[in-house]
């Protein structure tokens, strides 16, 4: 492979994105412009906001030998800065406010939670002796907080109740109905939808990539070059560099609007090279996905409107949009390559998993394997019916 | 005698049912400029196109430079430099990189392409301009900008395809003095034109083509007196039996 021919191929892109308006909006602009747009929308100016959940709490251990540990739960959820605990006599009122909207969420307590926590207390080690039971939680399905940021904290007030100040991790004869992995206390809109725009930027590389070759193929500048010693590898290598470096400068971007309109991810150093190492891998798909439009359309503007058979998909499935889709969209989520690029850095900034965990390199490993798949069919197609 | 630049033997390309080039055979020795001339749809572009290595024939074969086009397509790719009948350049690079672009990718030692720009630009009268992007140029300016784009990297074979088509008489009595200048540096030239003026004026010898066969071959004064013709262009019309520009 020839550096100076894959070099002067880059250089030549470069000045494509930064002299052709349409190219430096679509590449530069449009990421600023979506990352302030949302930033300011979605509340993450002025930093994290605090938020405040109304829960209500329908007690049916309020009699009875054992009442002192239901009251106890209960002030214990008084007490959580960001709960305002509103007491109910019966499931029917509490569920009303509910779907009224009122609350976010109902709290039932059983009848035998005090029994339970106080047959754990006289035989902590030995669970055949407990007497299990539920606290049934009730959540606004339509508030994106209530779903995913309550049950963590009802987790930990249980156990504080039942515990004491001991970890959570044993076993324990309360359990809760809808349990949540994520921990999260003040979080924005934002917060939620900043990890999908560093992959909804990514996304329109689609496009760029599907008008630069089509208009090159109109204008005989493809053919021209295909005349030079210039092998179909140093030519496919350049454009896999060329438009790497556009989604750095991409997530760059919207790393720095994000972070002027207040967006303060979780994560260290290495959460943040492995959010740019998956968007750099993800940015290749996205040039496969070019080729296939390229090869597919005719003219430029053919190339325009076909790209958005890869764009909208992946747009609406896999970024910031997914988690206001059905339960079926979401599951169909899972079949387009954003949506792992989306799951990864939600993982790493919002949740503040560390980069080896599980889910993450689960992520990585998705998204590189469809990358280097959608890339190498691009090229074989374009290759064979590209009409060079 | 001077060793063959390009033979071509047998060969053919078909596309489906139409057949571009049939059983062509040729041989066009180094340091001569030569015409291919025919119709429109002769067959020119397609035997071009095989010799530059973007087709693949049928059968036959075809050497360029010593090498063969089917199984040596790299070496003959850095031998060789194509003009296209299109203009083809970079509208948002400036004339200069345009033509340093296409310097690289012939992998050009930096000082000698930067010689051979500044030569260049200066011969077609673009220097001032070379700042300028080439999507602002006249017409005329693309032309000649196509033109060196391909003659940057000093090929020892030129497939110069129209190179004059639309220029006014001062561009191409400019271009025809540049392409004069090739002959002399011992480079090899096969210019296809419709301008049958233009091929009396430049070539040693002309080949013209119709329906992908090779129908006549020699120097333009062999063929005038051998057909009775006052010029190139009566022999085009009494072989070919229509006129060249009834499609322009």
């Amino acid at each position: 492979m020839n550096l100076q021919r894959v070099f002067a191929l880059v250089k030549r892109d470069l000045k494509k994105m930064t002299r052709e308006s349409a190219t430096l909006f679509l590449i530069i602009l449009f990421p600023v412009i979506l990352t302030l747009a949302f930033g300011t929308s979605f509340g993450a100016i002025g930093g994290a906001q605090s938020t405040t959940y109304q829960i209500g709490v329908v007690n049916m251990d309020s009699a009875g030998p054992y009442q002192q540990w239901s009251q106890h739960f209960i002030g214990n959820l008084t007490n959580v800065e960001i709960l305002n605990i509103q007491s109910y006599s019966v499931n029917e009122t509490a569920q009303t406010d509910l779907i009224q909207g009122k609350i976010q969420a109902v709290l039932l307590v059983p009848e035998n939670f005090g029994q339970s926590c106080d047959s754990f207390w006289n035989a902590p080690t030995d669970p055949s002796l407990w007497v299990n039971t539920t606290v049934q939680l009730y959540l606004d399905s339509g508030s994106m907080f209530a779903t995913q940021a309550i049950p963590p904290i009802i987790q930990q007030v249980l156990a504080v109740t039942v515990y004491g100040e001991q970890p959570t991790s044993v076993p324990r004869p309360i359990q809760i109905g809808s349990p949540s992995l994520v921990q999260v206390g003040k979080i924005s809109m934002f917060d939620y939808m900043a990890p999908g725009i560093f992959a909804y930027a990514a996304i329109f590389l689609t496009m760029t990539v599907a008008q630069s070759f089509t208009t090159d193929r109109e204008n005989g500048l493809l053919r021209r070059i295909n005349v030079t010693p210039t092998t179909p590898t140093e030519f496919m290598t350049s454009q896999a560099i060329s438009n790497m470096i556009a989604a750095l400068i991409q997530v760059a971007l919207v790393f720095a609007m994000a972070y002027l309109v207040g967006y303060r991810p979780k994560g260290d150093t290495a959460s943040f090279a492995l959010a740019f190492g998956i968007v750099l891998i993800f940015s290749l798909c996205n040039v496969g996905f070019g080729l296939i439009t390229a090869t597919l359309a005719k003219s430029p503007g053919a190339a325009t409107g076909m790209a958005f058979i890869f764009i909208m998909p992946q747009m609406f499935l896999g970024t910031f949009v997914g988690f206001a889709l059905s339960p079926a969209a979401q599951a169909a989520g899972k079949f387009v390559p954003s949506y792992y690029v989306t799951d990864a850095l939600t993982s790493l900034f919002l949740r503040g998993a560390p980069v080896s965990s599980p889910t993450i390199l689960l992520d990585l490993s998705v998204v590189s394997i469809c990358s280097v798949a959608v890339l190498l069919l691009g090229i074989v197609l374009f290759r064979k019916y590209g009409k060079v | 005698m001077k060793e063959a630049a390009i033979v071509i033997d047998n060969l053919t390309k078909r596309f489906e049912d139409v057949t571009a080039v049939d059983g062509l055979n040729l041989e066009v020795k180094k340091g001569e400029l030569f015409g291919l001339l025919g119709p429109n749809g002769a067959g020119k572009t397609t035997t071009i196109n095989v010799l530059c290595g973007l087709l693949e024939p049928t059968s036959g074969s075809a050497n360029v430079g010593g090498y063969d086009v089917q199984k040596e397509p790299e070496k003959v790719k850095e031998s060789i430099g194509v003009c296209p009948q299109e203009t083809a350049v970079f509208s948002y690079l400036t004339g200069r990189e345009n033509v340093e672009l296409f310097g690289e990718l012939h992998a050009m030692p930096t000082e000698k392409l930067k010689r051979n720009v500044d030569e260049l630009l200066g011969k077609m009268n673009l220097l001032q301009d070379a700042k300028r992007r080439a999507g602002k140029y006249s017409g005329g300016m693309m032309r000649r900008l196509n033109l060196i784009m391909a003659l940057v990297h000093e090929p020892e074979v030129a497939f110069l395809d129209e190179p004059t088509v639309g220029m006014d008489p001062q561009s191409r009595r400019a271009v025809w003095d540049f392409i004069r200048e090739l002959k002399r540096q011992n480079k090899t030239v096969i210019l296809t034109t419709h301008y049958m003026e233009e091929a009396e004026e430049l070539c040693d010898r002309v080949g013209i083509i119709d329906h992908g066969k090779l129908i006549a071959l020699g120097s333009p004064e062999q063929l005038k007196e051998k057909f009775g013709a006052k010029n190139l262009e009566e022999v085009f019309i009494q072989l070919t039996g229509r006129r060249i520009r009834e499609e322009l």
